[in-house]
């Protein structure tokens, strides 16, 4: 399961229903019915999609990153990965996936963790955490700064060793990739393409990534 | 060293409050494999709390110990670990669940067994978040003290048996004024099927101020900036 293995979903993108591709610096912010699929294609390669979720029953109940990783006893995202809020509950599970591992633990990048990662003056570019802020604060669901919690970095490369070091390498995806998952839960999807500019998390290049979501079969 | 207050953790028991900058905060674990669940968050403004990942991807770790700091998700530094006897803290493997805790040691009530029924991180933490006007939304990723739960390369996570010893410490200093809570409750990856019961001691002290030739200052440049943006902080409030 966790040993990068490829698998390729059966959608074909003439029966989505929606189709739309999200710029690098953008947000994006959707709602997903039980049942509904959305496939993130990483259009250029290397890009990093920052992405959580919360459950729509209960919008206080986010995603759950470690919650998610340890009900798997894994710190990576693949085909089979179970997509859980903090309080454990499954919102989605990843259906398909070409680039075989994804990110939970890096985080979204802000103004203040360029700042602290990279120089003091670098705390004007542009970030994760502003197109988050940006997205819900032009809402009408009354999501606050409080409700970003830590993310997933889809199409990001951050390995562990056993050592306990934490690194960021070069993306293991490659034009064309996608990642695909499935709600189980009337869902909110939360999605910042990622502008980062100072590390390799997408090659120092931004580039933009297209969103499609199927009905429920 | 003037001891300003200190407690007991029972096993299971759980406590927050307020705790200005500048103090020590030793934690003492008072039998083998202790685990005790940490949120942090800014007294002022509790939407900045502890950010596990900032903390992480600024310090190049995993794991946190001696010279790390933890991070606020405003690049600031809420709490510095300034002594630890075993070189490594969790910080990737959450809290244990109501469910959890039901499935691995079995279903308890507060009716059959009193004080004595197994309570869970989740529920600590909830309780602890309400005490201080915060709530569901506001759980994030905590620190384990005196859990070691590292990463094989296949991603799989693994807790190692025996890392705590009895009489293991950690020593935190406070680099701004928070909300502390805690849990005294098992670690989620602990193999062990009966319910650890090991209770941790927690002292404070008064701490010297922090100069720039500090460990923790000095650990990496990035900690160094967190310092510099904590300090701006208190400066522009006059503090």
């Amino acid at each position: 399961m966790y040993g990068l293995i490829k698998n390729k979903s059966n959608l074909k993108v003439e029966d989505a229903i929606y189709d739309e591709t999200v710029s690098a610096g953008d947000g994006w912010m959707h709602e997903l019915l039980p049942g509904e699929t959305l496939r993130i294609l990483d259009l250029e390669g290397n890009q990093a999609a920052d992405t959580t979720f919360y459950d729509m029953t209960n919008p206080e109940d986010h995603y759950g990153a470690v919650t998610t990783i340890v009900m798997q006893k894994n710190i990576y995202l693949t085909t089979g990965s179970v997509l859980r809020t903090e309080s454990g509950k499954p919102l989605l599970e990843i259906t398909a996936d070409i680039t075989g591992r994804h990110d939970t633990l890096g985080g979204a990048c802000s103004s203040q963790s360029n700042a602290v990662r990279y120089a003091r003056e670098k705390i004007d570019m542009h970030n994760c955490r502003d197109s988050f802020m940006l997205q819900i604060g032009k809402d009408t669901y009354g999501f606050k700064k409080r409700d970003l919690a830590p993310n997933i970095n889809f199409f990001m490369n951050v390995p562990v060793t056993k050592d306990g070091k934490l690194k960021f390498d070069d993306g293991v995806s490659a034009p064309g990739n996608y990642v695909e998952m499935r709600a189980s839960e009337h869902t909110m999807v939360l999605i910042s393409n990622c502008p980062q500019l100072n590390n390799p998390c997408n090659a120092y290049n931004p580039t933009p990534i297209r969103l499609l979501i199927w009905d429920a079969k | 060293m003037e001891k300003i207050w200190r407690k007991t953790l029972k096993p299971g028991e759980k406590w927050s409050g307020n705790i200005g900058r500048g103090k020590y905060i030793q934690f003492k674990a008072l039998g083998e494999e202790a685990n005790v669940s940490m949120l942090l968050y800014n007294m002022r403004d509790t939407s900045e709390r502890y950010n596990m990942p900032d903390t992480l991807k600024a310090q190049y770790t995993a794991h946190l110990t001696k010279g790390n700091v933890l991070m606020s998700d405003n690049g600031r530094v809420l709490a510095s670990i300034v002594e630890d006897s075993l070189g490594w803290h969790d910080t990737i493997s959450g809290y244990t669940t109501r469910m959890m805790t039901d499935e691995k040691y079995g279903k308890t009530t507060y009716q059959e067994s009193r004080n004595d029924w197994q309570r869970s991180g989740e529920e600590n933490f909830l309780m602890e978040l309400v005490r201080n006007d915060m709530g569901m939304r506001d759980m994030v990723p905590c620190v384990n003290l005196f859990s070691k739960v590292y990463v094989e390369e296949d991603g799989s996570m693994c807790y190692e048996r025996g890392h705590c010893k009895e009489g293991a410490t950690v020593t935190l200093r406070t680099e701004m004024d928070i909300v502390l809570i805690l849990s005294n409750t098992p670690n989620t990856l602990n193999p062990l099927e009966k319910y650890p019961a090991v209770p941790v001691s927690v002292e404070v002290f008064n701490a010297p101020a922090v100069d720039l030739m500090d460990e923790c200052v000095n650990h990496r440049p990035e900690n160094h900036r967190a310092f510099e943006n904590t300090w701006d902080y208190y400066h522009l409030l006059g503090l």
